[in-house]
């Protein structure tokens, strides 16, 4: 391959060019990002960033010596607007066209918007939204208690705001983390004087505040939504790139169309799409491989890994939890916020979750798929 | 010098956490004892909490591992090394010098 378009500039993105450097691909390499900025990390921007502990320049995902020795034509600012595999042009928005015979699709995700409220996923809205959260807002509704609308409470909170966090389903967290974590995570938000209103839609947010499907209405004078992102595969449209919920890949990241593979939020990896940081990545090296091996020569299959910081706990959370048949605590209680504890299937460990207990969690991951369950040495 | 535990309390596979200046965690890597900076060079992570595998240690937020005697992380995220401190043992008590913090980058 002689060029290769990376499109998008974010964790995958950037990963992806890494990788393909450090494989050995020596062509040209180009990489567009719809935003301005160069490369950073987004998990702080709902926490120490928008806390204001931390400045924009901690944020950067690499330093400009590592970013120039990838010898890549950055396109910052540019949107791709369209693929056309057959000529293996990419459209971008600046009205130039690009022509790459290798294509890595790494658009992230877009947030789904409720009108009227605030959304958190770029470095402009976290600006935009911490300017809002301290000049002079008193009451705050966050809808949805999802990771992003939990730590986006958490630090309002912190921020000295009144806030409420309005979640539709009847326990936070709980598709994901199941009902008994998800219950201990609803807990958080009340034990910091977070207001925590399940089970109830929003119908819309209004001048008043925010109206609920059950006729409530909270007053706010600031609203914020986490309620999720989609795949950014608009773009894609036309382009015989299979796509649904998220581009349509193998194990290894490798799509329906020679020198196309997609990595991160975007891509949906074997069924299933991991909007986590970690598996943004490491599928990049694993797509990359795959792209210049012209056929899938590696797959990726470590478990999901997640983690978040609210309230002063940290959450880490490893594996899956569907079909889990119990919860077993393996060291501290949930009324203490700190513990560690493995989610089983017919008693094989599926799953991993802790607060505050990074030791014991390093240990418990490392049991996945194990069986019988032995005891981590304390 | 600061007196961290003896030996008996950090024995192979173990790892205690000093508040010095800053906070260091010391290991107990199959016998040989090593110092290093316990937080992480790339995010608020406590590495006495990792996972210890021969002379490497695996931070428990994002899996970057650092070599015990260099400081130095295998790979990303962590770009950046930890400083390493000088173990001694007297009379069955272990003491890292932290006055003598090894840079390696």
């Amino acid at each position: 391959m002689r060029t290769i378009a990376v499109i998008g500039a974010s964790l995958a993105g950037l990963r992806s060019a890494e990788a393909l450097r450090a494989q050995g691909f020596d062509g040209r390499l180009v990489v567009v990002g719809d935003e301005p900025h160069a490369p950073y990390d987004r998990p702080p921007l709902s926490k120490d960033f928008l806390l204001g502990t931390v400045d924009r320049e901690s944020l950067a995902l690499s330093d400009p010596d590592a970013l120039a020795a990838l010898d890549a034509d950055w396109r910052l600012g540019v949107r791709a607007d369209r693929l056309d595999t057959t000529t293996r042009e990419v459209h971008l928005s600046d009205g130039s066209t690009l022509t790459a015979d290798g294509v890595v699709i790494a658009t992230g995700g877009a947030p789904r918007t409720v009108p009227g409220a605030l959304a958190l996923r770029t470095l402009d809205d976290a600006v935009a939204l911490r300017a809002a959260l301290t000049g002079g807002t008193e009451r705050l509704v966050v809808i949805g208690a999802g990771f992003i609308g939990a730590e986006v409470a958490s630090t309002a909170r912190k921020l000295g705001l009144d806030v409420t966090v309005v979640e539709v389903l009847p326990i936070p967290l709980g598709r994901v983390l199941g009902p008994e974590i998800g219950a201990v995570c609803g807990e958080l938000h009340l034990d910091h004087g977070v207001a925590l209103r399940c089970g109830v839609g929003v119908n819309e947010v209004s001048a008043a505040g925010v109206v609920l499907t059950d006729g409530d209405v909270l007053p706010a004078d600031l609203v914020v939504a986490g309620v999720g992102a989609h795949p950014a595969t608009d773009w894609l449209a036309g382009s015989g790139v299979a796509v649904g919920n998220g581009v349509l890949c193998d194990q290894g990241g490798v799509t329906n169309v020679p020198g196309v593979v997609a990595v991160g939020d975007v891509a949906r990896w074997s069924g299933q799409r991991h909007e986590h940081w970690t598996s943004a990545a490491e599928q990049a090296s694993v797509a990359v491989r795959n792209l210049l091996a012209g056929t899938t020569a590696e797959v990726h299959d470590r478990p999901g890994y997640f983690w978040s910081d609210q309230y002063g706990v940290r959450i880490q959370f490893v594996g899956e939890t569907h079909l889990y048949d119990e919860v077993r605590y393996v060291d501290g209680t949930p009324e203490d916020r700190k513990f560690a504890a493995v989610y089983l299937r017919d008693d094989v460990v599926v799953g991993v979750v802790a607060m505050n207990n990074a030791r014991h969690f390093t240990r418990l991951r490392r049991q996945l798929g194990a069986a019988p369950l032995s005891t981590p040495a304390p | 010098m600061i007196r961290v535990c003896t030996v008996i309390d950090l024995p192979p596979g173990e790892a205690v956490r000093i508040l010095a200046r800053v906070p260091i965690a010391v290991f107990n890597a199959d016998g040989e004892l090593y110092a290093i900076d316990d937080t992480c060079s790339h995010q608020d992570a406590s590495l006495a909490d990792g996972w210890l595998e021969g002379c490497w240690v695996e931070c428990p937020l994002h899996a970057s591992s650092f070599d015990l005697r260099t400081g130095l992380p295998n790979g990303l995220p962590a770009k950046r090394p930890v400083r390493t401190y000088p173990v001694v043992v007297v009379d069955d008590v272990v003491y890292v010098n932290t006055e003598a913090q090894q840079d390696v980058a």
